[in-house]
């Protein structure tokens, strides 16, 4: 079994975001970039599949700028095989990352494909569903469990107020949620022979898409802050602010 | 042209949520349309049928659509998709599980979450957890747009009664199956739709713990929430977690217990009205968000309200 798992390099998780100056966009200069917390539990799955014999071949694919090749070599580096890197500067739609995988798809032909839900950056929550909708494929979304049987794949999934499970045809979308897995570490020995793993240089044009955009971001501001308030004595204070000055409990 | 909200509902009964997607609806166009499409549903399709402003409601009853699988619905939805400037969902696990699939079959943009709407074609929607809100403009003929429920209110109902329409469309797929289902049972309101919210912290120290905020909310009517720390810990259910990566709220009131107030727990509850934060640690971050703190061991507090409140 061959698994596509696409990754996207974001700002991390640690890190508190700023709005820039003139509002157009938060602003990413000189800002600690890592590979995004739901792709990292997507690597971890597929290796953890190799792991137990039922992957034969894991390729890690990422669309960014020349810098976003670090994190095919993490990906790598915890044990992806070879990796697929579509050179393209700045931020693209969903639909358009998705028509992109979806040209890779077709070269790949994988049994399986597994991304994170969303990246933490536009929290989006698209690209798998749409990625499965442009190839025709099964998708189970917000996997904490992933199980292959008998050519399909099993998936346990979180949904409002409690757990689903639904068996999809191979080949099929997954994309991961927190309880799937915890992503390992890289070994500094893996890191060293990442650096000699493959990785295949593509552009949008190669694949025959044209990058389109029918979003317009007007503005980026920052929320409204909201301030502290005032510390009560005891519980009897709590109650009494409660019921006559917020009226919120009778 | 109008608009078509798609109706969450497990087939039995409407989901409120569907009420606050339509108030979302109603502000890009004053004509809305529901569909409800699931197996065996009319009830659903009445009580559709009764919010204000509706002005038609479109039934899909078909064995294929019981489990609101995307796979099964969103070929319907884009059979009916060239009537519509507008078809929105709750951006709840159903809605984003579909919304997706629609948009990129239809060969649109998804405009994900949204907490406002501008213009009809211009809407703000919060990124990077809730840090940054992002106003977007969309040139799409149709758009495709998830709602972010707890950012407007609900729809009235009841003063008038749209008619039904049935559509009879069905695609039979193999692909995907629905296995099965676990949902959590409970007597207390739904955590995303409920006025007050009570939730629980590593604070608690233990799944037992948590009977006290049990009973708390049993008295204040008010749904059980958790922060992550206390879901990994094991004390409750994944279903219970407020956050980034869980649930978002916005009730009138939020009483956070034993909560520290990560960055993760409190993109999750952070516009909900009147935030009341109990903690033993007089540092914990929860205490800059929250109207009312109480320094204090929340085991000797709770009891305290628990009596104030009897």
């Amino acid at each position: 079994m061959k698994i596509l798992v696409p990754v996207k390099r974001v700002i991390d998780a640690n890190i508190k975001v700023r709005v820039s100056a003139d509002n157009s966009a938060v602003d990413l200069n000189n800002v600690k970039m890592s590979m995004n917390p739901f792709c990292e539990i997507a690597v971890e799955e597929a290796v953890r599949l190799k792991e137990k014999g039922i992957a034969s071949e894991i390729v890690a694919i990422t669309i960014g700028d020349e810098k976003s090749q670090e994190q095919l070599r993490t990906a790598m580096a915890l044990g992806v095989d070879r990796s697929i890197w579509i050179e393209q500067a700045g931020n693209i739609e969903p639909l358009s990352i998705a028509k992109l995988l979806k040209a890779v798809v077709d070269k790949e032909s994988p049994d399986l494909v597994i991304l994170g839900k969303q990246s933490i950056d536009g929290d989006n929550n698209q690209v798998g569903q749409m990625l499965a909708a442009l190839c025709n494929m099964p998708q189970g979304t917000f996997a904490y469990k992933l199980e292959i049987e008998d050519g399909r794949a099993i998936v346990s999934r979180e949904i409002d107020g409690g757990e689903q499970v639904v068996s999809l045809a191979l080949p099929a979308v997954v994309t991961t949620d927190l309880r799937l897995n915890e992503p390992r570490y890289a070994k500094l020995p893996d890191i060293m022979k990442a650096k000699k793993k493959p990785i295949d240089h593509l552009t949008p044009a190669d694949l025959g898409i044209e990058i389109s955009s029918s979003l317009k971001t007007l503005s980026v501001k920052e929320p409204a802050g909201r301030s502290a308030g005032v510390i009560v004595n005891s519980a009897q204070e709590l109650i009494d602010k409660l019921r006559n000055e917020a009226k919120v409990i009778s | 042209m109008s608009v078509l909200v798609i109706a969450e509902h497990n087939n039995k009964k409407l989901n409120a949520l569907t009420g606050n997607v339509i108030t979302a609806a109603a502000k890009i166009d004053a004509d809305v349309h529901i569909l409800v499409a699931g197996n065996d549903c009319s009830a659903v399709a009445e009580s559709s049928a009764e919010y204000d402003g509706v002005s038609k409601v479109l039934l899909a009853d078909k064995p294929s659509h019981e489990h609101h699988l995307p796979e099964s619905l969103g070929p319907l939805v884009i059979e009916l998709a060239t009537n519509y400037t507008a078809i929105l969902l709750a951006a709840s696990t159903t809605g984003k599980n579909l919304a997706p699939r629609v948009a990129a079959l239809l060969d649109v943009a998804q405009i994900s979450d949204i907490v406002a709407v501008e213009a009809a074609d211009t809407f703000v929607r919060p990124v990077y957890a809730g840090n940054a809100l992002a106003t977007v403009q969309s040139n799409d003929s149709i758009k495709i747009i998830t709602v972010r429920t707890s950012a407007f209110d609900e729809t009235a109902s009841g003063n008038t009664k749209a008619p039904i329409e049935y559509v009879d469309f069905a695609l039979e797929q193999d692909s995907s199956r629905f296995v099965s289902e676990n949902l959590a049972v409970s007597e207390r309101p739904e955590l995303a739709a409920a006025s007050i919210v009570i939730s629980g912290g590593r604070g608690l120290g233990s799944a037992e713990n948590f009977q006290i905020l049990e009973k708390l909310a049993d008295k204040l009517g008010a749904a059980i929430g958790a922060s992550r720390a206390a879901v990994d810990a094991g004390y409750v259910g994944n279903d219970l977690q407020v956050g980034q990566t869980g649930k978002i709220v916005a009730p009138d009131l939020y009483i956070a217990v034993g909560i520290s107030g990560a960055i993760q727990h409190l993109a999750g509850m952070k516009d909900s009205k009147v935030i009341v934060a109990i903690n033993s640690d007089a540092d914990a971050p929860i205490f800059q968000v929250a109207d009312y703190g109480l320094v204090a061991d929340l085991f000797q507090v709770l009891p305290e309200i628990d009596a104030l409140l009897s």
